[in-house]
């Protein structure tokens, strides 16, 4: 499903990712890990299609297309999804509108028409009883006011919504409490299937305990230095950061 | 505002010009450029008007001589030669129309243009429609239904003719002659507008509307409204403008007051987007224009507006809240982009004991533009435990406009409850990005951006401006973000 090849990123004039090769398939989940500064949110903005990274070498396929000369929305509605580690506010936007905007955009991008709205209605109501997600959030402002727990599961509740092909959640661990972190996990379990991929860039194995991921990479310095089974989380865990740089230099 | 789709909103994006920038070829009546005395004779003799009528213009044109244009506002433009500017241009083939079916197909074809089938209104919509093309009023649908419940609703003229003792009582009562330099103006020359009285008790069952056009070169607008609201009754009033695309300025300057008598409620809600002028700041119109109220006891009035179009506007509509327990209210959304200046915002004068008031207003700037918010609260020492709340919210696009807030406040009276809220926030490139990323376009991120920025202003709208005024909002800030 996604194939990438000899990826190089930079940002003002600063590189960032040096030559990554990935390749996953339908069905898989893959961990990406690796210290802070390594380049782990480069990769998924660079997936997603941020235009403040120059890409100067190398290339990204999405079921057989290359995705460079595709908009971060061109992207998004090929499927493309990140769930941000910071999900920014928008005053004024319920979030029921704003997923609903997102969904019909898409579909529209595809060439298909809006979703109609008691479709919309139904979808809502299922989504947000799997994901334990209170009707009254969802006409409150997006992301406005909302705890860290609430961001991350709505950005889950985004995705369970626009249900895309290539799901990659950016430190979606981060701000959790255990009981939140155990429903955001149930969902993401829940939406996966043969035909989906997701990528989990996490800084700890603990979400790894609860989406169980199929490969894990590990990042450091802007190239994949080590990947394996997950059982490498476990021995990173184990070992800290410090033994993979070691290894790197050695 | 279920059966409106964001599919509509996007197809009105694709019209990227000025959309209401068409030109009529009407024939029409327009009298030389140049203002003296024996020019607001004529305007007076060609409208048939009494002569106390006359009296009253040629008392207004000697106040306006002394007078000096303001400079206080926050906006630079060149100051208009009103000896270059036509008074009076009228559809020629006036003066009368009983029915519709009488009026020039060319102009019937300007209303389609503009959205406003009158017969489709008059069946389907439920709004009572004045419709005021250069100086003159050419059509009010509905009027039978409304005579029916004494509520008067026509153009200006017919009311000094038909109604002058309600005319002379209420015209500059609220809006002096003597007020300001365009006020002055606006009464020597005014050539037509709307007139509307509400009889005692009556809930006026659908709402009024007047629609504004300049079409003629060279011309200026002035037109002049009068809501009287008598006792107990309600009313809720709808305007709305629109211009030509032209290169030079043309300035528009009106006059409109608001009579709430007791306990009666007016709502009046303006869609303003006169020619803003083009991405250069070539042409436009400049708004210069004089709305106040004025509210007995336990009366109420709700200015509700949504600024988008205009070179330079210079507005603030008012409350003069006269009566004990009286309520005045303004919301206010003010879209500046390329060269547009605003400096708007409202008063609020306290003068009876428990009057209470709300300003909301939202400024909403991109391009190279300027957008002021200027706002007085008066409080004066015999109105025991007024209130008053006010926020002031801007949202800037880009590094090279600019918001700003003058607020004023005067209380005279210790025990007043006066409240000042402002934010400034400007979009951000991650909400931007945020938007992109869930399949939105930058286009369309801002227009979500900017209507919830709007949202409780737009809320307070009636529902088919509610509509018609997100469109605008979006269609304003095309190409604001690069």
């Amino acid at each position: 499903m996604l194939k990438i090849k000899d990826l190089h990123a930079s940002i003002d004039d600063k590189d960032i990712l040096r030559g990554i090769n990935l390749e996953i398939n339908a069905g898989e989940v893959h961990a990406i890990m690796g210290p802070n500064g390594s380049g782990k949110s480069t990769l998924a903005s660079v997936i997603s299609g941020h235009e403040d990274y120059d890409v100067s070498q190398g290339s990204i396929e999405l079921e057989g297309e290359s995705l460079e000369d595709l908009s971060a929305e061109e992207r998004a509605h090929k499927g493309v999804f990140l769930s941000f580690q910071y999900p920014v506010e928008i005053p004024g936007v319920s979030v029921t509108n704003f997923v609903k905007t997102a969904i019909n955009e898409s579909r529209k991008g595809r060439g298909l028409e809006d979703m109609p709205a008691n479709e919309m209605l139904q979808k809502i109501r299922e989504k947000s009883e799997l994901l334990k997600i209170d009707r009254k959030f969802l006409s409150r402002s997006l992301n406005d006011g909302f705890s860290g727990g609430e961001k991350k599961r709505n950005e889950i509740f985004q995705m369970a919504m626009l249900e895309p092909k290539l799901a990659i959640l950016d430190e979606t661990d981060s701000g959790l409490d255990i009981d939140a972190l155990r429903i955001v996990a149930d969902g993401v379990n829940t939406l996966k299937n043969k035909e989906n991929a997701v990528i989990v860039i996490t800084h700890y194995q603990r979400l790894l305990e609860y989406i169980v991921p199929d490969f894990v990479h590990v990042l450091y310095n802007g190239r994949i230095v080590k990947s394996g089974g997950k059982e490498l989380a476990l021995e990173l865990e184990a070992k800290g950061y410090d033994w993979i740089k070691s290894d790197v230099i050695a | 505002m279920s059966k409106y789709t964001e599919d509509d909103l996007r197809e009105e994006l694709k019209t990227k010009e000025y959309e209401y920038g068409f030109y009529t070829d009407i024939e029409s009546d327009t009298i030389p450029i140049g203002l003296t005395e024996d020019v607001v004779r004529t305007i007076s003799l060609k409208k048939e008007e009494p002569q106390w009528m006359t009296d009253w213009r040629l008392e207004a044109f000697r106040i306006w001589k002394k007078m000096e244009e303001p400079d206080w506002a926050n906006v630079n433009y060149d100051k208009p030669d009103f000896q270059a500017i036509s008074y009076y241009s009228a559809p020629s083939n006036k003066p009368k129309y009983n029915s519709i079916d009488e009026v020039d197909p060319e102009l019937l074809a300007t209303f389609e243009k503009l959205g406003i089938s009158l017969d489709e209104q008059k069946k389907l919509s439920g709004v009572a429609m004045d419709v005021v093309v250069d100086s003159v009023s050419v059509a009010t649908t509905f009027k039978k239904t409304l005579s029916e419940k004494g509520i008067i609703f026509c153009s200006i003229s017919e009311a000094i003719k038909e109604h002058p003792q309600l005319v002379k009582k209420y015209l500059g009562s609220v809006v002096p002659r003597t007020d300001n330099f365009y006020a002055a103006l606006n009464s020597a020359v005014f050539s037509d507008g709307s007139f509307c009285y509400i009889p005692k008790g009556v809930r006026c069952p659908m709402e009024l509307s007047t629609y504004f056009r300049i079409n003629q070169a060279g011309t200026g607008q002035f037109e002049r409204t009068l809501v009287i609201a008598d006792k107990e009754s309600y009313v809720s009033y709808l305007e709305g403008c629109t211009a030509p695309s032209r290169d030079e300025n043309q300035l528009h300057a009106a006059v409109v007051e608001l009579i709430a008598l007791d306990d009666a409620e007016i709502k009046y809600s303006t869609v303003q987007n006169w020619f803003p002028g083009n991405a250069e700041g070539k042409g436009g119109v400049f708004n210069f224009v004089t709305k106040r109220g004025i509210c007995e006891t336990r009366a109420k009035i709700s200015w509700t507006q949504v600024e988008t179009g205009s070179a330079v506007t210079w507005k603030y509509p008012s409350c003069i809240l006269k009566g004990d327990y009286s309520v005045g209210e303004f919301y206010s959304i003010a879209v500046t982009n390329n060269f547009q200046q605003a400096d708007t915002g409202t008063k609020m004068i306290h003068l009876g004991k428990h009057t209470k008031s709300t300003i909301i207003s939202k400024g909403i700037s991109a391009g190279k533009s300027q957008n002021s918010y200027r706002g007085l609260v008066h409080v004066s020492s015999r109105a025991d435990h007024a209130r008053n709340f006010s926020q002031c919210d801007s949202l800037l696009m880009g590094n090279e406009c600019g918001a700003h807030t003058f607020p004023y406040i005067e209380a005279k009276n210790n025990n007043a409850k006066i409240e000042h809220e402002a934010t400034t926030s400007k979009i951000g490139e991650d909400q931007i990005f945020y938007c992109n990323q869930r399949g939105i376009d930058t286009e369309k991120a801002i227009a979500l951006i900017v209507n919830g920025f709007s949202k409780e202003v737009l809320n307070k709208l009636p529902m088919e401006f509610a509509v018609e005024a997100q469109k605008l909002l979006e269609i304003s800030l095309e190409g604001s973000v690069g």
